[in-house]
């Protein structure tokens, strides 16, 4: 509670927080000033010096609201909630540069400072003592501020590891329909349940949209063909079944059989070694072959 | 020590899914740098896969360490050492015998692991954990010609 420190202190010299909350108020403009020339807002705003000015000013405030709050290490203080976004796209926009993320923690901590020094040529009656907490105030504000931009920045990082991962699902499995009643689907990467689910999905789709009698999957992409990797693929072959088609797997290498036999895996599925083999099996299936034309174009009729 | 021992020697946490996938990529490389053929790396990710998902969902995860081994000649091998301290394993000849489950898998994890390697080891102790150790050795490239004559 605040309470109790001001009753401890005489008047004239008010709590450390409120003081520098203040003085962040009142040297708001000269902050800006000074901290546009910082790589930090120098490297950001490119465009015009006004920006920078203006982006500093925008922190100088909500950091007068966090020391008036009296809240200095406190990331979540609702102060920082004004600028949260513009520090994020500041931290993006350094990382994007090529910065790591202790390069861009530097940068931050490089506002520091030029604020000490505005603070202590601001207070020039103060006693040392007095000055001494407010500089330790203002450097432990400076260091909340430089957490909430990793914390950001990491956040921002997080969000699109979510959104890729995310896309990943969508991306990783196309359909495709490689002659009329056979569709193929090639596998990417590692079949964790969620990855297989939207497979199955969108295959049993697409059995039902293209009419296939075949479908062909093809594991070429996958690294790893464990139990659980066949448990998954053996569930969207039943599935296909059921729907009335047949199903071919594609694409196992010879490490992967292998594996597979001492693994002790019974895969109740026709399998081939390619795609092509599989597409040929299922054509030939369907009625269809494939034949080399004779030289001299004398074909069978 | 050299430089691919650094590179193989690790010891990694298994806590999510996401942790599965750096387990199998890791020793997929250890295997490589160690001098292990196509066949035996993907026996062993394999092995690996199947005794990190058990760790994970059985043993309600844990880490595994790998290291280079070396039987004192030309030979190399790669150890990994899965380490949970969950529920245990209370009986051993029935978790090793395909088939058998005590989740929704297939029942060919434990088993399957144990014929994908060179040498398998299982320490299972109930109410405070399981070790599983694995090691699988370089196969020597064929003799010359020449030997055989």
């Amino acid at each position: 509670m605040p309470e109790h420190h001001t009753t401890a202190r005489n008047t004239e010299n008010p709590v450390p927080t409120q003081e520098v909350g203040a003085f962040l108020g009142r040297r708001r403009e000269q902050l800006a000033q000074r901290w546009a020339d910082e790589p930090l807002f120098r490297a950001v705003f490119t465009v015009s010096r006004d920006e920078a000015v203006e982006a500093g000013r925008a922190v100088a405030d909500a950091l007068a609201q966090v020391a008036g709050s009296g809240r200095v290490e406190d990331t979540d203080s609702p102060g920082f909630t004004p600028v949260r976004e513009q520090l994020t796209r500041m931290a993006a926009s350094r990382g994007r540069a090529g910065l790591t993320a202790a390069q861009i923690s530097r940068e931050v901590d490089a506002l520091r400072r030029p604020a000490v020094d505005l603070l202590v040529a601001d207070l020039p009656q103060a006693s040392s003592e007095h000055v001494r907490e407010c500089a330790t105030t203002l450097t432990a504000l400076m260091g909340t501020l430089r957490l909430v931009v990793m914390e950001t920045s990491l956040t921002e990082g997080q969000a699109l590891i979510d959104r890729q991962q995310v896309q990943l699902l969508e991306v990783a499995t196309p359909v495709i329909r490689l002659w009329d009643g056979i569709v193929g689907v090639p596998l990417i990467g590692t079949l964790d349940s969620a990855r297989s689910q939207v497979v199955m999905e969108t295959l049993l789709e697409s059995v039902v949209d293209q009419q296939a009698r075949f479908a062909i999957l093809d594991i070429t992409g996958v690294p790893t063909v464990d139990s659980l990797v066949a448990q998954h693929l053996m569930k969207t072959v039943a599935a296909v079944r059921l729907m009335g088609a047949e199903c071919v797997v594609s694409g196992i290498r010879p490490a992967i059989a292998q594996t597979i036999v001492h693994l002790g895996l019974d895969l109740p599925v026709v399998t081939r070694s390619s795609l092509a083999d599989a597409l040929a099996y299922a054509l030939h299936r369907l009625g269809a072959d494939i034949v080399s034309v004779t030289p001299g174009g004398a074909g069978t009729r | 020590m050299s430089g691919t021992a650094a590179g193989v020697d690790a010891r990694l946490p298994i806590r999510s899914d996401l942790d599965l996938v750096w387990v199998r990529q890791h020793v997929r490389q250890a295997a490589a740098a160690v001098g292990f053929g196509l066949v035996e790396q993907t026996k062993l990710v394999t092995a690996a896969s199947e005794l990190a998902r058990n760790t994970l969902v059985y043993g309600g995860g844990g880490e595994v360490t790998t290291e280079r081994v070396s039987d004192g000649r030309a030979a190399h091998g790669l150890r990994l050492t899965f380490t949970d301290r969950g529920p245990g394993i209370p009986d051993l000849e029935k978790a090793l015998s395909d088939g058998y489950t005590s989740g929704d898998g297939l029942g060919l994890g434990l088993g399957g692991a144990r014929r994908l390697v060179h040498e398998f080891a299982i320490d299972s102790t109930p109410g405070s954990g399981t070790t599983v150790t694995v090691t699988s050795w370089a196969t020597r490239p064929p003799r010359p010609r020449e030997e055989l004559r």
